[in-house]
């Protein structure tokens, strides 16, 4: 009987145990409902072809768009990727090809690292660096910080797809005479460029969605801007302001923009999955 | 490929630029390694500038930075104690909510669920990572802020008010409200790491413990033993996330320079002050404080990263070699 007792409470705590975890897992998901939920049934009301092409209206009239904040957005991941493709590229490219010494991982070390650093210190130090010397807040201000932002995803990215590549597809080049840095460009990049590039969009796609470092380097404009020198709208920037503005007009136009801004990023992202499928297909 | 590394190593620099070959592997392996240690530099670039921007602040306060309790533009006094208060019980106190879930998600994700679930249920969670914190923010002040101060505030200071903790009029924005969107922005990350961390735990080990006749939780024990360290390593990059996150927090906890026991009271963290009072910062001592701030934020987020970091290579490592 006792022994019985003792197998029936074990199976019966394990089960118990287990079902607790699948709630978990469960209640981890319902705050991305609810999100989703919300931003889409909010933001749909104003998402229309003005939001996309028209210039916000002043306070008190209702209508206008975020033409400004969107191209913003583009512009200043775009100056980012400027500064995070390359030095990202690069660096992972010689962590995966000359990588196997104390000076490699500890610059491993450090962009794990500084993956980790709050945006927000990387927005102070594009400050003192950029803004304070120019005197003023400008998009190239923001673009930088976006930049160093990228950096540790694209590394980590491109070296682990560099990994990936195959020995004998080096050694291949390296017996037909190629020199080594011709056998890693032209072969070895090559082979992982796809990888490299999903990297290369979950970076961006990241910067797309930072506020903090924007908040004092791009600043915001009202109106329309494309100079990297003056300051520069952005869709989150603009979403900060306007959700904590005390109209109600401006609040549902927070809610549209955090849409458009969820659908720029999953644009990017799908444009991640549909790379990376064609990848494990052709291996 | 180590050989031919190695040998062109041994011949001098001259030689080696010499010797047609290898002139393009050295520029190459030299421009790689230009981009490498700009990275290095990058960092230490960050401290750097930081320091030299809060050097007003620093020679005036001194230490006293750290423990003075008053935060006061106008006076031109500043003492981040309140901040990293807020900073710190945020912080901890979503962990505490955080870290149980999580590590129930990542059980149910490496040792439950079947495989047709398993990705979608991944893919969600890291979904949840992926969204902009400031989309957070604005979720956080129209649809639960409200709902703090209509439901959970009330329904707390009537069943447990005379606790110091449920104390005073319920805002809706406070240390509850951050509390609680922290702990939603730092499940995925905590979770999504520890799911493979527990993954890199051998399959023998199960076995064997099933083959004894543990049960399948007696058998998830032990390889949640295993997995302590990479666990350890997972929680404390939440923590780094949590004490840096702003956005989010910025807009939910009522920013207020104080220490009060009272989740409902608002608060500051070192992250939201920065935010928040940046642009309005007129005086250069004012701005210097504020940097000062930042380089605090910088130094904290480093070391726990660090030991994060360790601690779950310490867990690749050890499973790589037995």
């Amino acid at each position: 009987m006792n022994s019985k007792f003792f197998f029936y409470k074990k199976k019966i705590t394990s089960f118990i145990m287990m079902s607790l975890t699948f709630v978990a897992a469960l209640a981890a998901i319902i705050p991305l409902v609810l999100i989703f939920y919300y931003t889409i049934s909010k933001g749909i009301t104003y998402l229309n072809l003005d939001f996309f092409l028209a210039m916000p209206k002043p306070v008190g009239e209702s209508g206008g768009g975020m033409a400004n904040a969107i191209v913003g957005t583009l512009i200043l991941i775009g100056l980012g990727g400027l500064i995070g493709v390359p030095v990202g590229i690069m660096t992972g490219t010689y962590l995966s090809e000359f990588g196997n010494n104390k000076f490699a991982y500890a610059v491993r070390f450090l962009t794990d690292v500084l993956s980790g650093i709050p945006s927000i210190v990387v927005g102070v130090v594009a400050y003192t660096m950029v803004v304070v010397p120019m005197k003023h807040f400008s998009a190239l201000a923001g673009g930088i910080a976006l930049g160093i932002l990228m950096i540790p995803t694209i590394t980590r990215t491109t070296e682990e797809m560099i990994k990936l590549v195959p020995h004998s597809l080096r050694e291949a080049g390296l017996a037909l005479g190629i020199p080594k840095w011709k056998t890693t460009l032209a072969i070895v990049l090559r082979t992982a460029w796809k990888g490299i590039a999903t990297g290369v969009l979950l970076g961006l796609s990241r910067a797309a969605g930072e506020t903090a470092p924007l908040l004092f380097t791009a600043l915001g404009n009202r109106f329309w801007s494309t100079s990297i020198g003056q300051p520069i709208a952005s869709l989150t920037v603009y979403i900060y302001d306007y959700a904590r503005a005390p109209f109600e007009d401006w609040n549902q136009q927070a809610w549209t923009a955090a849409l458009v801004l969820i659908l720029l990023i999953s644009v990017l992202s799908l444009l991640f999955r549909i790379i990376t499928r064609s990848k494990y297909k052709t291996n | 490929m180590r050989k031919v590394e190695t040998s062109s190593k041994k011949k001098s620099l001259f030689k080696k630029i010499l010797s047609s070959s290898n002139v393009g592997d050295f520029i190459f392996e030299r421009l790689t390694l230009l981009f490498a240690v700009s990275v290095f530099l990058l960092v230490i670039l960050l401290g750097y500038e930081m320091y030299q921007g809060s050097k007003l602040s620093i020679e005036k306060f001194g230490w006293s930075f750290l423990v003075n309790s008053t935060w006061d533009p106008v006076r031109e006094i500043y003492g981040a104690l309140p901040i990293i208060y807020g900073t710190v019980v945020s912080a901890a106190l979503a962990l505490i909510i955080a870290l149980p879930l999580s590590i129930g998600v990542a059980i149910y994700l490496s040792e439950v669920a079947p495989p047709w679930l398993e990705k979608p249920l991944s893919f969600l969670v890291e979904l949840l990572a992926g969204i902009p914190s400031v989309i957070y923010g604005l979720w956080g002040i129209f649809v639960l802020v409200p709902w703090i101060r209509k439901v959970v505030e009330p329904y707390l200071s009537d069943k447990l008010g005379y606790l110091p903790f449920f104390k005073g009029a319920p805002y809706g924005f406070g240390l509850l409200a951050a509390v609680i969107i922290l702990s939603v922005m730092v499940l995925p990350i905590i979770s999504s790491i520890s799911r493979d961390v527990l993954k890199s735990v051998p399959r023998s080990q199960r076995e064997a413990a099933l083959a004894l006749g543990a049960s399948k939780w007696q058998s998830t024990m032990i390889v949640l033993r295993d997995a302590r360290p990479g666990i350890l390593g997972a929680t404390m990059l939440g923590l780094g996330r949590a004490i840096g996150e702003t956005m989010a927090v910025t807009m939910v906890i009522g920013n207020r320079a104080l220490i009060s026991p009272s989740l409902f009271d608002p608060s500051y963290t070192m992250a939201s002050v920065i935010a928040n009072e940046f642009t309005e910062a007129t005086s250069e001592m004012y701005l210097s404080a504020l940097i000062e701030l930042a380089l605090v934020l910088f130094v904290i987020t480093i070391i726990i990263n660090a030991l994060a970091r360790l601690l779950v290579w310490s867990m690749d490592r050890k499973w790589k070699t037995t």
